[in-house]
């Protein structure tokens, strides 16, 4: 099993690290053409518009939403997030436009606003440190899209089949069980096609 | 829940990897540098080629400039404080600035103390030309170093000696027994438990980016392959013939630094760059990284 992380801008390192901690083979990935081994993926962390501007130039959006059709696992975090929706509230043009959710970009203000805190997340035992950073939320979720996390009445990870998605930064901390999480879909995608 | 802690200060430099952060000087040039892919903007009166023709005492810039770059970008928006001024780093920090930079282009405010940037919930970032100076400012609560290179001179030479020194440096601290770190640490002037971080983890405990003299998407991809993680561009952009193209190339060339056929690519037509200054052609007052300690 073999896991990228779209290494176009962001914190890529990290995710990394903790997909191996999770017992993944993770790489990572700037070129079209090495989608082709992977079995899963990470869209990281960074600044959307950037991530959003070099995936274009660099043709990644026809070819990851191949990459989906195929029924592929991805997981989209922060930036990730917002790459993943098929709506951004106040912009015309959404990304990979895959989740059926609408989000919101820096949703808890500036920087200085950003936060750590405990979060339940279904499917995970324990509460997760969940680090926010000029973070988006979730406004809202359509048909198809399960509700992983609530923080103060606001969405902050969700699931869509094979798409994951979350407003905060799992790989900044030790605690890898999202990471797990999303391994275990990538093995469940495997054994659904064998 | 916890704002300001030191994960949510360096977790947003590592947001900034693989990124370019440009240097603005009004609302106009803030967003052809957001459309050009920069992952954030640094808002200034004047950026450091034009405050070394200027000469006389250079500070934090007006706080209108900086709201109306503030107004026009969702990217980050960065600003810069004198070394030492705390109030100048405290009136940023209220305005909502995303990344404050203590920063040796501005006229030192303070001679003997650097600011205690742990006590501030906005993130800080500084410069540093060898290790002790990267642990010393990451002590008082830095959350990203940058190098400092020579600003305002379109000369790369001094940011590649200080990615070099801080790396070697890094490499000898690693390789060394723990006797040998607590005489490196009184060496270096530096906590003896950040020394035995670099120690164990083989880097420096936040991200590391360049600055200081890149002038050519070149610059930027041959700092990244020094390793850094992201590259500052300050004069190099809007003193360059066509800033939008310009700006669009050093993108492409930091996040595919080792594709050398594509960065031959966006290199293509880019018109004249900055002029630059030879290093030994400064006076040693004229120094800008000799700022700061």
């Amino acid at each position: 099993m073999k896991i990228g992380v779209l290494a176009l801008q962001g914190a890529v390192a990290e995710h990394i690290r903790s997909l191996q901690l999770a017992g993944a083979e993770a790489v990572s990935v700037k070129r079209v053409d090495e989608l082709g081994e992977l079995d899963g993926i990470v869209i990281p962390g960074g600044e959307s518009t950037t991530i959003g501007k070099l995936m274009r130039k660099y043709d990644f959006m026809d070819a990851l939403k191949q990459f989906s059709a195929l029924g592929k696992p991805m997981f989209g975090t922060c930036a990730g997030l917002i790459v993943l929706a098929e709506r951004i509230e106040g912009q015309e043009e959404a990304h990979l436009a895959l989740m059926n959710m609408t989000v919101c970009r820096n949703a808890f203000g500036r920087q200085k606003e950003s936060f750590e805190t405990d979060l339940d997340i279904q499917g995970v035992p324990e509460p997760v440190r969940a680090v926010f950073i000029r973070a988006p939320l979730i406004e809202s979720v359509g048909e198809g899209v399960d509700v992983l996390s609530v923080y103060n009445d606001e969405i902050v990870a969700a699931r869509q089949q094979h798409l994951l998605a979350c407003s905060f930064h799992p790989e900044l901390t030790d605690d890898y069980r999202l990471h797990q999480y999303f391994v275990d879909m990538v093995k469940e995608s495997l054994a659904s096609k064998a | 829940m916890e704002t300001g802690t030191s994960r949510v200060k360096r977790g947003m430099a590592e947001m900034q990897k693989g990124g370019v952060i440009m240097d603005v000087m009004n609302a106009e040039q803030a967003k052809i540098a957001e459309a050009a892919g920069a992952t954030a903007v640094m808002a200034l009166e004047r950026v450091p080629s034009d405050i070394r023709a200027a000469g006389g005492v250079a500070r934090m810039a007006d706080p209108t400039i900086i709201e109306e770059v503030m107004k026009v970008v969702t990217i980050p928006v960065m600003a810069k404080a004198r070394i030492g001024h705390y109030v100048e780093a405290k009136i940023l920090e209220s305005m909502g600035v995303d990344y404050l930079d203590e920063s040796e282009v501005l006229t030192p405010a303070d001679e003997v103390y650097h600011i205690d940037k742990n006590e501030f919930t906005v993130p800080f970032v500084c410069g540093a030309k060898d290790l002790g100076e990267a642990l010393r400012r990451i002590g008082e609560g830095a959350a990203m170093i940058r190098t400092k290179g020579e600003p305002g001179t379109g000369n790369i030479v001094e940011a590649v000696r200080h990615m070099r020194l801080i790396n070697s440096q890094v490499r000898k601290v690693q390789n060394m027994s723990k006797d040998e770190l607590y005489a490196e640490a009184k060496n270096l002037g530096v906590a003896y438990e950040l020394l035995l971080g670099v120690h164990e983890s083989g880097k420096l405990p936040v991200v590391n980016f360049a600055a200081g003299g890149v002038a050519t998407p070149a610059d930027a991809a041959l700092m990244m392959h020094l390793g850094a993680d992201g590259v500052f561009v300050g004069s190099g952009i809007f003193k360059s013939d066509s800033p939008e193209k310009f700006a669009r190339a050093i993108v492409e060339a930091t996040t595919h630094y080792t594709d050398y056929k594509l960065i031959a690519e966006v290199s293509k037509n880019l018109g004249t760059p900055m002029k630059g200054i030879e290093i030994s052609k400064l006076s040693p007052a004229e120094r800008m990284q000799d700022r700061g300690w």
